[in-house]
């Protein structure tokens, strides 16, 4: 108890070294801490609510797997009659100039052969989350587990193992990505697989595609984490557990690992909205995602003869990209403030003045 | 004197407005701060971290403001010169020679800042950019204030590093941070700060971060300084030691109130306030050890000559020794390109069980080392090291499982040595998790108990480190390494990360622990006044090897080594006229030996 008492008159001892930023903090553990910065930070925040109804509403509109969704045309590629040829039905609200919000039949419009657009960018935006959320995933299990191995043996398994990562960085994502993808799509015909792995694959294709991706992106990672556990390992937190008698995998797992979360989460966040864009890229320049799977990238791709007459055939796709990308990025930007110890948080002038009256008139 | 720090900078074109009108003279006033108060904006509310500080202050006069960390000592200094964080606010006034300094901005502040105020930081390491040489950084200063070109600054700024005694000054110009000591860091500190020649120079904890021995050098440079310049100086402080004969007056805060306000000279020999006086009993005391049960024939072993080494001492052959080095170096290992490096050679040194050895040393001279080798934390490159009659000199981690029971480590640094991530109750009981496979209700009754003898409330054990003050971060790792009642314990300077106030609690707590628990200990510390409270036998360290071992009263009392003799003449007393005593005693003894 000695150093919390507050003696102000006696000999006794005083209130502590950080007795007033400890204030802010008081009772709530390091994760707390975090989440309250994060809590605080409204363009993480902002992002996080975007993304999160933006997933909602396409995983409900086309439902997930064999639970059917509600909106009306559940397949992506079948053709419906044109209507008033092909442009988007839905209708602005009343406060913004227009005659009442209704979706109508194809809110966001229909291709040339009648393919209803708002379908396909619904199960477009699906496909991209789960390329994301997949590849984040693989490129996460592997970078952690590599950069770990290196930073906390070194030696001759930290060489091994950065070399492979220099390796791995040296390769252009983009052609290693697309040879890949080619790779996959055509791998019955090359390697006289069995049909029902052929549809296995064709079905699958875009979390095939996501995991070879995370199998290429993993070098930031595991270089970032390596870099955290060299300086980690020379904290003395870690040279008490192994006094202790902590075995490497408990000081691994334990001690390490929950001290570089910051690292791993914010560069996992920023990869995965990377990750969107490099599969729409793919899929653009046809090396991603192929027909029947339907992903933003790929009506882009498709559609492009018809920039020109149905521009709302970009507009769609591209609103719904630049959505994803954003809000994840913006909630990466806002765990890494969280994350960041010297954060603090700084009041307004407005909000000073504020508990300034108040304290004079509790003084008064 | 003082006209020859001033010469180059006569003739110089100032770009900074001076305060007030003229030179100063010894005896006038430069600074008045009138209830000064400091405040932090938390969550929507105010809290005061100083208030009602009034205070004068003469040109010439060192003003020591004395108090713990969390007194508010450095922010109410910090204040003058605006450079509170964004969330704190500073109220009542300051004045500098009729200049109101709280609420000054922009251009008028830069104008004071280095020119007018300077200020001496805590840790020269980072207050001085990494990525300058040195002499750009002082000329920097000038050349903010004066008009002057690059040779004309070079040449003030060697002026000033001879003035602080830097070796080969046109040689450390163009070193960086990282290429000098820390003493001779803290010297370049000083020497930009004296740059413009300012009025008044703050000096925040100037000698903390640093040895005794190099504490001893800095303190006597500011003290011919004072003699030289006419700033006021104010000397922030939390070691009573320090200020002993420096300060001419000297004010003592606690919990941002001043308690105590007067002259040197009364504060230490009629201290009124109880505050006060605790914080005078704090100062370790060199000489307790009594000194009439010292033998005739000096038993100390003392190495001869430069590369010598200090012989195993004879002990008890019926008695197994808790730790026992014969004939031990130590290496870092070689990592990449770099090679492996000796940082012990020839090291033979016995402690006993039950028995307390300190280790003292300078930094650098491979007594951490030691203390990690003995813990297998680092490896054993020549000899032989045992722990309780176990030999690990060669042991794998497997055989090491059984020995980590026996040995338990105080660490350095109580912020870093605890996982920020857990509640400190289970970092207390990883040990008892990890050998005695203790679970739940168990495990937690042990913790409580470890918690208990340590002083610490049982409730603290669901806190985090980031919520505890250093004094009690470093009782949690006193009772983590007590965990499994190991044979024998290293503290690796568990007490120069705190305050004086705070260490000698803790120092207490340690002592009792120790008796308790009979443990055998070896007390690693660079100064000789807290090692000789607690040992029985001291091993004096240099350089990677031991230059003297013996009884603590005879080392104390007796040193005949002449880098004993050197340690001990460091540690500072608070007492002036002790001091005044001991400083002339170090500087015969460095003339002698003719060691600057």
């Amino acid at each position: 108890m000695s150093e919390l008492e507050f003696n102000a008159a006696d000999g006794g001892p005083g209130r502590g070294d950080n007795a007033i930023e400890a204030k802010e903090v008081e009772g709530l553990s390091q994760g707390q801490i975090v989440l309250r910065r994060f809590l605080r930070h409204r363009g993480a925040m902002g992002g996080l609510i975007v993304l999160a109804i933006t997933a909602v509403f396409a995983c409900s509109a086309m439902g997930i797997g064999p639970i059917p969704g509600w909106w009306q045309y559940q397949d992506p590629n079948a053709t419906h009659p044109m209507l008033n040829n092909g442009a988007p039905t839905v209708t602005l609200p009343q406060w913004l100039g227009g005659p009442g919000f209704s979706l109508g039949d194809h809110p966001f419009g229909q291709d040339n052969i009648g393919v209803d657009n708002f379908a396909c960018v619904m199960k477009g935006v699906q496909t991209s989350l789960l390329v994301m959320v997949i590849l984040g995933l693989t490129a996460l299990i592997v970078g952690v587990t590599i950069g770990a191995l290196a930073g906390y043996y070194r030696g001759w398994i930290d060489n091994l193992l950065m070399r492979l990562t220099d390796l791995m960085i040296v390769l252009p994502t983009l052609v290693v990505g697309a040879v890949l993808g080619k790779l996959i799509s055509v791998a019955t015909d090359k390697f006289g697989l069995p049909i029902e792995a052929g549809t296995f694959i064709k079905l699958n294709l875009p979390i095939l595609l996501a995991i070879a991706l995370g199998l290429i992106l993993w070098p930031t990672m595991a270089r970032l984490v390596r870099g955290e556990f060299l300086s980690l390992r020379e904290r003395e937190f870690v040279d008490s557990a192994r006094v202790a008698g902590a075995t490497d995998w408990r000081i691994i797992t334990k001690h390490m690992l929950p001290n570089s979360m910051g690292v791993i989460i914010v560069n996992i966040t920023l990869l995965m909205s990377q990750a969107v864009v490099l599969e729409t890229a793919l899929s653009f320049l046809g090396f991603g995602v192929q027909p029947p799977n339907v992903s933003l990238g790929l009506l882009i791709s498709t559609n492009q003869g018809a920039f020109a007459t149905r521009p709302w055939l970009f507009w769609w796709p591209g609103l719904f990209i630049i959505i994803i990308a954003l809000s994840v990025n913006f909630i990466g930007d806002g765990l890494r403030d969280a994350f960041d110890p010297r954060t603090k948080r700084i009041p307004s002038a407005r909000e000073m003045a504020k508990s300034l009256g108040q304290a004079q008139e509790a003084a008064s | 004197m003082s006209q020859s720090v001033k010469s180059t900078l006569d003739g110089a074109v100032r770009l900074s407005r001076r305060i007030g009108d003229g030179d100063i003279a010894k005896g006038d006033v430069i600074l008045q701060v009138e209830d000064l108060g400091v405040n932090f904006w938390v969550n929507g509310e105010w809290f005061a971290a100083a208030e009602h500080v009034s205070y004068e202050l003469r040109a010439g006069e060192v003003l020591a403001i004395v108090g713990e960390s969390g007194s508010g000592k450095t922010q109410s200094s910090m204040s003058l010169i605006g450079l509170l964080p964004p969330n704190g606010r500073a109220t009542g006034s300051a004045k500098l020679k009729g200049l109101e300094l709280l609420g000054l901005d922009g251009r008028r502040l830069r104008e004071v800042r280095g020119n007018e105020i300077a200020v001496i930081f805590q840790e020269p390491m980072t207050a001085l950019n990494p990525v300058y040489t040195v002499g750009f950084q002082i000329a920097e200063t000038l050349r903010t204030h004066y008009v002057m070109a690059p040779a004309e600054a070079k040449a003030r700024s060697l002026e000033l590093m001879r003035l602080v005694e830097i070796p080969d000054p046109e040689g450390s110009y163009d070193k960086f941070p990282h290429q000098l000591s820390g003493g001779q860091r803290q010297r370049i500190m000083i020497a930009q700060s004296l740059a413009c020649d300012p009025k008044l120079l703050i000096a925040d904890e100037p000698t903390t971060a640093l040895d005794v021995t190099v504490q001893a050098e800095i303190l006597k440079l500011m003290r011919e300084l004072r003699e030289r310049v006419d700033a006021a100086i104010i000397l922030i402080t939390h070691d009573m030691g320090v200020v002993a004969d420096m300060a001419d007056r000297i004010v003592v805060m606690k919990d941002g109130r001043v308690v105590e306000h007067g002259t040197a000279d009364a504060i230490f020999h009629h201290p009124s306030h109880p505050y006060t006086q605790s914080l005078l009993a704090a100062v370790p005391h060199l000489g307790k050890a009594a000194d009439e049960d010292a033998p005739a024939v000096a038993t100390t072993l003392v190495a001869e000559g430069e590369r010598g080494c200090v012989p195993l001492a004879d002990g008890d052959p019926s008695i197994t020794p808790a730790l026992l080095l014969e004939d031990v170096a130590i290496e870092y290992p070689a990592q990449g390109r770099r090679k492996a490096f000796r940082a012990a050679h020839h090291i033979n040194l016995r402690v006993d069980p039950g028995q307390v050895v300190g280790l003292v040393g300078e930094s650098g001279s491979g007594k951490t080392t030691i203390g990690r080798a003995a813990v297998a934390l680092l490896p054993v490159a020549d000899g032989r090291l045992s722990v309780a009659g176990r030999d690990i000199t060669r042991a794998t981690n497997k055989q090491l499982l059984p020995f980590r029971r026996d040995v338990g480590i105080v660490f350095q640094d109580p912020g870093s040595s605890l996982n920020p991530r857990l509640p400190v109750g289970e970092s207390i009981g990883e040990p008892l998790y990890l050998h005695e496979h203790l679970r739940g209700k168990e495990l937690s009754d042990r913790v409580e108990e470890l918690l208990d003898s340590v002083e610490l409330p049982r409730s603290m054990r669901n806190r985090y480190p980031h919520e505890l003050s250093g004094g009690q971060r470093q009782r949690i790792g006193i009772a983590r390494s007590l965990a499994l009642k190991p044979k024998l314990l290293i503290a690796d300077e568990p007490t120069s990360a705190l305050d004086v106030s705070v260490q000698a609690r803790v120092l207490k707590l340690f002592a009792d622990l120790q008796e308790r628990h009979g443990f055998a200990c070896l007390f690693i510390s660079h100064d000789l006044a807290v090692v000789e409270m607690l040992s029985s036998r001291i091993a004096v360290m240099r350089e990677g090897r031991l230059v003297e071992v013996g009884p603590t009263a005879e080392i104390v009392n007796n040193p005949r080594h002449e880098y004993t003799q050197r340690l001990l003449a460091a540690v500072p007393v608070p007492d002036p006229d002790e001091q005044r005593q001991r400083r002339e005693l170090r500087d015969r003894i460095l003339a002698e030996h003719g060691v600057s």
